[in-house]
């Protein structure tokens, strides 16, 4: 569905990606994990069209995304929910789900979709008149979700959701992806928690420094050794133990 | 003499509102101030004033183009004169802001001349009188008028799609993209309004001290901008609010101090607000 080939991008001359080689096919949960810096959250902004791209190709359904604008590759079906949330602190959460949907022309079905992301999130529809930025930290989450689903993507790219919530919220926030999974949403989820991410996830991807150092089924990633030293913290120990 | 002064500041405050609805807004979606806002004004009075004076024109005709081409004159001034800069440093497209505003006003001295024109409907407007207090019917539908026009703006940004799009790019420009919400024509949307306003502005004041001239916009345009800041640059119910606090207070100034100093009341007021509340009375971006 999705394949990025040695994609190069970065800010101003600044190289971040050096060449991110990765694919998502329909259905799959693919995370792909790394720590501060690494290039996780600009794979995506390279995708969603934020960045542009210096080299290299990002094909959906066969279609080049390489040279089109945010507004565009959202109306083909990719949405992102952002990194630390950004909803539109200052509009009500009927306005932010709203928004997420504004590509689309087909009102009546937009409707039910608004109705069909508040039953699912009950907390959105309690919350439906006040400001979003009134929310908590793990409602926002919940509500930027909820917007990213108004868009009817195709592929669903999340940029670290468990980001600066309570454990309690991660689990609610976890909860919700499964729920998403087993309904068949394709995801692209990017995360430093890579034990959720990777108990969640078909597949997984490493990267490290822009590049990616170690693929493989998720199973598999948290059986690796390495995998386990520097991201899932095993055999960790102080240096004078 | 109060009453009086009050009704004669809600006036002219109310279109200091209408201007400072453009600058606010402007403000909101781009971090920049236009300071060619007076000459949009400007220029709604002129086309307005141009077409009554061919006699085949009427009222209402002559104002909605007026309105029309101030909203064009936005438009085309954002994709000339600060689209090209997007992305350079703050301090640019002010200058070129100051720019335009010098164009505009000598292009307007050249195809007009300098001369005063009289506004060419003669309006028998009836007064009222409530104890001491005159109020014309003109200033109650200069009033009337412009609290629709706000009206109608706030509910346009509150409850459309596309006000809400515009907030969202004045709150967060790279998310709202990725909402599939296209920036660049949301900031010329946002000229084309926040131009028609002030545009709308120019003909009421143009029949309220009968007077059209090139440099018209110039004293309302710094009055306007001072409104803003006084209310809270980017917040839009700020901008109406200051509008008015400032039109009633230069009139109170007038009344009570001396009319001399009625220009000077609003930047007093401007060097204030800068002084004690730099962020307006109503802060941030609300709409």
């Amino acid at each position: 569905m999705l394949t990025l080939k040695s994609v190069q991008a970065g800010y101003g001359r600044l190289p971040v990606l050096k060449g991110i080689s990765l694919h998502v096919r329909a259905g799959e949960v693919v995370t792909l994990i790394g720590g501060n810096g690494a290039g996780k959250s600009t794979t995506l902004r390279a995708i969603s069209g934020l960045l542009p791209i210096w080299r290299g190709s990002v094909e959906f359904n066969g279609l080049n995304l390489a040279r089109l604008t945010p507004e565009k590759v959202v109306a083909q079906g990719l949405a992102l929910v952002p990194e630390g949330r950004r909803v539109f602190a200052t509009l009500s959460v009927n306005a932010n789900l709203e928004l997420g949907a504004f590509h689309r022309h087909d009102k009546k079905q937009v409707r039910r979709d608004l109705e069909e992301v508040k039953e699912r999130f009950p907390i959105l529809r309690d919350r439906a008149h006040q400001a979003a930025g009134t929310l908590s930290g793990g409602e926002q989450q919940i509500l930027a979700i909820g917007r990213a689903l108004m868009a009817r993507p195709k592929l669903l790219m999340l940029d670290e959701p468990s980001m600066g919530l309570a454990p309690r919220m991660v689990a609610q926030v976890y909860a919700i992806l499964r729920k998403l999974k087993a309904d068949g949403t394709t995801i692209l989820l990017v995360e430093q928690n890579a034990r959720a991410a990777l108990k969640l996830a078909d597949r997984g991807y490493v990267i490290e420094t822009g590049r990616i150092i170690l693929q493989g089924p998720a199973a598999e990633l948290q059986e690796d050794p390495e995998m386990q030293r520097a991201y899932l913290g095993k055999g960790y120990r102080e240096v004078w133990e | 003499m109060f009453f009086q002064q009050l009704i004669n500041g809600l006036t002219t405050g109310s279109a200091y509102a209408l201007i400072a609805l453009g600058y606010t807004m402007i403000y909101g979606i781009l971090g920049l101030i236009n300071f060619a806002q007076g000459e949009i004004y400007m220029c709604g009075a002129f086309v307005a004033v141009l077409l009554l004076a061919t006699g085949k024109v009427n009222f209402i005709t002559a104002f909605a183009a007026g309105m029309g081409s101030a909203a064009l004159l936005g438009v085309v001034l954002e994709r000339v004169a600060f689209r090209p800069l997007r992305g350079a440093h703050p301090l640019v497209p002010l200058i070129s802001a100051i720019g335009a505003s010098i164009f505009l006003q000598s292009l307007a001295l050249l195809l007009f001349g300098p001369n005063n024109r009289p506004f060419p409907v003669q309006f028998e407007f009836h007064t009222i009188t409530v104890g001491d207090v005159v109020i014309s019917a003109l200033q109650g539908a200069i009033l009337l008028a412009a609290l629709i026009l706000m009206a109608l703006l706030m509910l346009f940004v509150r409850y459309t799609r596309y006000g809400k799009a515009i907030v969202a790019c004045a709150l967060d420009r790279d998310t709202a993209r990725l909402m599939g919400i296209n920036v660049d024509r949301m900031v010329a949307l946002t000229f084309l309004i926040g131009s028609a306003l002030s545009g709308a502005a120019g003909i009421m004041m143009a029949i309220y001290y009968n007077a059209t001239y090139p440099r018209m916009g110039l004293l309302p345009g710094l009055k306007a901008f001072s409104a803003a800041i006084l209310g809270g640059v980017g917040n839009i119910p700020g901008a109406i609010l200051g509008g008015l606090l400032l039109g009633v207070a230069e009139s109170l100034g007038a009344g009570y101090l001396s009319s001399g100093y009625k220009d000077a009341i609003a930047f007093v007021i401007l060097i204030l607000v800068l002084l004690i509340r730099p962020q307006g009375i109503l802060k941030g971006k609300g709409h």
